[in-house]
């Protein structure tokens, strides 16, 4: 059963792979810029062993989990006052919505000149831009709590402390893991850009920018493959599985 | 009204920022000198220039993802190993960010329109791809059998049960799709240096610390999105989905 589907979800890229390597060997195009996958292999294999394609990756998920971090941190903190308090939601609520449309890569230079080239300014770019999805996200679920469970519980004699951890945080936080689950895929969109824009000397985006200048097209492609799979990490094991573990279990997705 | 004076305090807040000389006026200018630079760009017609590029690129890579994603997505949902094919790519590729391959798009199609309409299309084609096979298969199987049993076959079937019927999903893919271009786009025009397009006067001010230029450029890409977002689609969203009884049915 489980061979069975392997094999039926790997007969594609078996399939893609397959006329990859007819055309590269064809001769259509030149070899530096369409190389066989062997070579893709190979130069994936030695930037491994060399330990440079480790460090460009841990570079970059140390901008998206740092950068990420602000942003879930102060988004969730931004979202809950705005669903609970209507000063705040007055004041923030158009500010967020002008600022959210506007492409977060349109604010990159600005960003750069702001904050300087590297690290500060690309991580300040990631958690600004992924900030957005997880306010407009916690304050959704803050406000779309059940009043009926709100009142119940206050009937019951909850005090505000109780009220927020044990109906509120629990009946808005669906909507805050999606905000987060938006805003980590967004980081991510961002931060390969402006690692390729911010100059920084380590980092997949500026790998994959960078071997440009010397037409190592194996390296860029190389470089895309470990994004992927990253990205594919992200998605499988960090998002699915909280969500098992928080709003599953709680009972707030019929499961 | 009150979204008003959130937004002066806002203005008021950078304004004092601006003139308290913390910072470099270069780095930090004053709302009149970015409303001037706005203006002036304006009138001399190069703001207009830039933006005519920006939506000729997005709307042709959004016009190519949507073609690819609608056929593509009404062919996975019909056909059984069409699906089983096509899925497994689009769920592997989907994660990397299109603006990944800009360097690679730059090296195959040289700098300019080609590589930046790629990378749109690369950008806009899974939200695409994804919603019309998810609304085609969403379609209520109670219509499909009640038009079949009406006597509807192949053409008639598809134009008239499948396409409406798939339709609200489609509308959000297209919206989608269109955020995710917008947002590609100006990527794309940074990287790939092409000599128009508001991406390339962002980050072609950088240079110059034309930090006013910078902000009077953001401020008609989010224009432009708002603009699109908010009364093309929805619009779109009206004469179509709404008047045909789509939304409606769908929460009854």
């Amino acid at each position: 059963m489980f061979a069975s589907s392997f094999v039926r979800a790997a007969f594609p890229f078996a399939v893609v792979a397959a006329i990859w390597e007819l055309v590269a060997h064809s001769g259509a195009f030149p070899p530096r810029l369409f190389p066989p996958l062997e070579e893709i292999g190979a130069t994936l294999a030695r930037l491994t062993v060399q330990g440079i394609l480790p460090h460009h990756a841990a570079e970059t998920v140390f901008r998206l989990a740092f950068g990420f971090a602000i942003a879930a941190a102060l988004g969730v903190l931004v979202g809950i006052l705005m669903g609970r308090y209507r000063r705040a939601e007055d004041l923030l609520l158009p500010l967020v919505s002008i600022g959210a449309p506007i492409p977060g890569l349109a604010y990159a230079p600005l960003f750069l000149l702001w904050f300087g080239l590297g690290d500060t300014g690309s991580i300040v770019l990631v958690a600004f831009v992924s900030m957005f999805p997880v306010i407009i996200n916690s304050w959704t679920g803050v406000k779309a709590v059940k009043e009926i469970w709100l009142r119940a519980a206050q009937t019951m004699g909850a005090d505000e402390r109780r009220l927020f951890r044990y109906v509120i945080l629990p009946g808005a936080l669906p909507y805050i893991l999606t905000g987060c689950r938006l805003g980590l895929a967004q980081a991510w969109r961002i931060l390969v850009a402006v690692e390729m824009l911010a100059a920084v000397p380590w980092g997949l985006g500026w790998l994959i920018f960078g071997a440009r200048e010397f037409l190592n097209t194996d390296a860029m492609l190389a470089g895309i493959a470990v994004i992927a799979v990253i990205g594919l990490a992200l998605e499988k094991f960090v998002f699915q599985r909280l969500e098992r573990y928080t709003v599953v279990r709680w009972g707030m997705v019929a499961a | 009204m009150k979204a008003l004076l959130s937004v002066v305090i806002a203005l008021v807040v950078y304004e004092v920022i601006a003139r308290a000389g913390w910072f470099a006026t270069a780095l930090v200018p004053t709302l009149p000198m970015v409303a001037r630079t706005l203006w002036a760009m304006l009138a001399d017609g190069s703001m207009a220039g830039h933006a005519i590029n920006t939506l000729y690129r997005v709307f042709a890579g959004l016009a190519l993802a949507a073609s690819v994603g609608l056929v593509l997505g009404f062919l996975m949902a019909r056909y059984r190993p069409v699906e089983s094919f096509f899925l497994p790519l689009v769920s592997a590729l989907m994660p990397i960010p299109s603006l990944a391959w800009a360097p690679v798009f730059i090296l195959w199609f040289g700098l300019g329109n080609v590589a930046t309409i790629l990378i749109v299309f690369y950008a806009a084609s899974f939200p695409m791809v994804i919603n019309t096979w998810t609304g085609a298969r969403a379609v209520n199987p109670l219509w499909l059998r009640a038009a079949g049993s009406m006597g509807a076959r192949g053409g008639a079937m598809f134009w008239k049960v499948v396409v409406p019927g798939a339709s609200p999903f489609i509308i959000t893919g297209l919206r989608l799709a269109f955020q995710r271009a917008w947002i590609a786009v100006v990527g794309a025009e940074m990287l790939a240096a092409s000599a128009f397009g508001l991406g390339w006067v962002i980050f072609d001010a950088k240079e110059f610390l034309n930090a006013d230029v910078m902000l009077a450029s953001l401020a008609v890409i989010g224009a432009i999105g708002f603009v699109f977002e908010r009364l093309v689609f929805g619009s779109l969203e009206r004469t179509t989905v709404l008047r045909w009884g789509m939304v409606r049915a769908a929460k009854a």
